[in-house]
């Protein structure tokens, strides 16, 4: 047999060897990655709100990585690490582990306020900044960790603004509404709401003539439709979530309730695609104030036709995701560097004005960014249209709505 | 608040019936088998999937879909009896009370992962039709509901009275080594049951979906009251079960009428108090020993 074991062979054997060893840091020198953290609820409770939200950071990565990644660090495509906060906030605050094990440079999340609370608690040990997508509890932002950035606005804003606009839309149909039913669940959101509203409707000169706190599950809200219907109030605030708050509308509905509107904010359905197409009848004319993108902006445009043709519903948890990865896409182009402090500094310092919410440009004041507003959506016919402010309106909005023929 | 009585006790006589339509099957099983089946809510709940499902692709009317949902809940039930809780109990009653809760976790946490937390209704045309009784407009679906809750407990009774397999399962429920030395197949027989008592459960939820909406936690929201209805009215006691599911309805609606709904559940629980401090076996139980 003749011996193959010559010097070419050697060569030829050496120079495969190190390409073999070389070729991962070849290939990783070409596709930098930086690695984003995204903390939601996919199982649990809140698992169709936590999905949504990471079906909408899967698409800014996308978009992002599409259009050429992050510049400033070569190109570096965007890798989102998601992990399961399982509805709870002990799981939510140790989840952040797996994140720094992941070396995320920050993350987004987590759907509800009790889950951004306990994970932004746990990431300010590592210095690492958490960009909330929702977390509309004010605690989020008054405890002084500089960790912490809300994108969107709180509840306080959310509720001034909607008062706001609730004046406004009055005074356009000539002051119609004088009176107002209050129905919330009975929970810190729906009771701290309600606090609020019995503080600043009367300054409107809109008197309370019913409130009517309900548990969550409630089963029944016939009793409830009879009281607001007793009431005779012009307008009802609705504040639950969207079990409760689609047996609310039938109920309204089958008791005949003849209300000028309903006006929620932070509806549990008034914003949900899903209400509007499983209560389509009920859902007629209902106004929100929530989150919501800017329709009229192509990349808003690009996120729908995407979402759509993923089968998915188009809701605000979707929209707030993308906006935050968005945000931290911006940051790590400034900063040019994924390490944890020049982070938080660089959000710290966003003056981001591209992303696809209706905000102006980005400015966090104790990690508020004071520039995010809620818009007014109402239901008509299949869609959710953005009603108010008006800049942003896809649709007029109706108000008061027209006279139901029983 | 005078004017809102009248409608109050008629809705809560409504969500009262369906009360009682859960914890008939409820009752049932354990009036025979002695089972306390943990099992109940996520069955309900799977039963509603089915009916959503079933008018989501065939567009088949929730109340059309009983003769399809109804035969394939009691096979599931006989099944589940047979082919699980049987077999894996070993007869103690022990074991079978972990092997429920350990088949309601899994199908909770199927539904979860297969069909996620997100809450699913029908826009069904006839959904938001009332009738009008003494002044007060009940949604149509909690009528039918109520009518049928008035309508199987005494079909379920003459069946258990008048037909051999209901005599099959009295004589199980008495006697279980007695039934077995004449010749009654006992496993069969406790199948049986089992697959009656999830057809009940069925039936409940092709009621209620018209009215109500499913999520994977769908079943928590009426078992626990379900139970109450059951150790209320007299554990297998099936009039017990109506009376008491009707009486809970009306103590929840007239609670939250007068105290907030928040506390409307704290009639439910006192009147249950109340009654096992003044007659422990229930409405309509039977002493232990009689």
């Amino acid at each position: 047999m003749k011996n193959t074991f010559n010097r070419r062979a050697i060569l030829q054997g050496s120079g495969a060897l190190v390409a073999g060893v070389a070729a991962p840091s070849v290939l990783r020198a070409q596709t930098p990655i930086v690695k984003v953290g995204v903390l939601e609820p996919l199982t649990g409770n809140l698992a169709y709100n936590g999905t949504q939200c990471a079906a909408g950071a899967k698409f800014a990565a996308e978009a992002i990585n599409a259009a050429g990644g992050i510049k400033s660090m070569g190109g570096a495509k965007i890798e989102l690490v998601v992990v399961d906060a399982q509805s709870r906030p002990e799981v939510a605050a140790s989840a952040v582990d797996t994140l720094v094990e992941a070396n995320v440079c920050a993350f987004t999340g987590a759907t509800a306020s009790a889950l951004g609370l306990a994970s932004s608690q746990a990431a300010a040990k590592y210095n690492l900044a958490q960009v909330f997508s929702i977390g509309t509890a004010e605690t989020v932002v008054t405890r002084g960790l500089p960790n912490v950035f809300r994108f969107t606005p709180g509840v306080n804003k959310c509720t001034s603004i909607a008062l706001e606009n609730l004046k406004l839309l009055n005074q356009g149909a000539g002051n119609v509404v004088k009176t107002a039913a209050i129905v919330h669940e009975d929970g810190p959101f729906g009771s701290n709401m309600a606090k609020i509203l019995a503080e600043e409707l009367p300054k409107q000169g809109i008197q309370i003539v019913e409130t009517i706190p309900h548990p969550t599950p409630h089963r029944d809200f016939s009793n409830i439709a009879l009281r607001v219907k007793a009431s005779k109030a012009d307008i009802l605030i609705p504040s639950n979530y969207i079990n409760e708050y689609t047996l609310m509308a039938r109920a309204l509905n089958q008791q005949r309730v003849e209300l000028k509107a309903i006006y929620s904010i932070l509806g549990g359905a008034a914003s949900n695609i899903k209400f509007v197409r499983e209560n389509n009848e009920v859902a007629q004319y209902v106004m929100d104030c929530n989150h919501w993108y800017d329709p009229t902006k192509a990349e808003s445009k690009a996120l729908a036709a995407r979402v759509a043709a993923a089968g998915l519903d188009l809701t605000y948890d979707v929209m707030v995701s993308y906006a935050t990865i968005q945000v931290i896409a911006d940051a790590l182009e400034r900063g040019a560097s994924a390490d944890r402090q020049k982070m938080i500094e660089a959000l710290a310092a966003s003056t981001f004005d591209k992303s696809i919410m209706p905000y102006g440009p980005t400015k966090f004041v104790n990690g508020d960014n004071t520039s995010a507003q809620p818009v007014n959506t109402q239901i008509r016919g299949d869609k959710i249209e953005l009603v108010f402010p008006k800049q942003y309106a896809s649709a007029e909005a109706v108000f008061p709505v027209p006279v139901k023929k029983n | 608040m005078s004017i809102l009585i009248v409608p109050a006790i008629l809705s809560g006589m409504m969500m009262g019936a369906v009360y009682a339509l859960v914890a008939l099957g409820l009752t049932l099983i354990y009036g025979v088998l002695h089972i306390i089946n943990f099992t109940h809510g996520s069955l309900l709940m799977l039963a509603l999937y089915v009916v959503y499902f079933l008018n989501l692709h065939l567009g088949l009317d929730p109340y059309l879909a009983i003769p399809i949902v109804l035969p394939l809940f009691f096979t599931l039930g006989y099944c589940l009896q047979r082919g699980l809780i049987a077999p894996m109990s070993g007869g103690s009653e022990q074991n079978v009370l972990l092997i429920t809760l350990a088949v309601s976790l899994m199908i909770d946490n199927l539904a979860l992962y297969f069909w996620t937390s997100n809450t699913r209704s029908a826009d069904i045309a006839y959904a938001y039709d009332t009738v009008e009784i003494l002044g007060a407009l009940l949604p149509l679906g909690r009528v039918i509901a109520f009518a049928a809750a008035l309508a199987v407990s005494p079909v379920i009774w003459a069946f258990m009275a008048f037909t051999r397999t209901g005599a099959a399962i009295r004589a199980v429920a008495i006697e279980k080594r007695g039934a077995e030395l004449v010749g009654i197949d006992v496993n069969h027989t406790y199948a049986i049951c089992f697959g009656i008592g999830t057809a009940c459960v069925a039936l409940a939820a092709c009621l209620l979906f018209p009215t109500f909406y499913v999520t994977p936690q769908v079943g928590y929201t009426f078992v626990l009251v379900a139970f109450t209805t059951v150790v209320l009215g007299g554990m297998g006691s099936l009039p017990g079960a109506l009376i008491a599911g009707l009486l809970l309805g009306i103590i929840e609606s007239l609670c939250g009428l007068f105290l907030g709904e928040s506390l409307g559940q704290i009639g439910i629980f006192l009147a249950f108090i109340l009654i096992l401090l003044f007659k422990p076996s229930g409405l309509f139980g039977k002493r232990a020993g009689s």
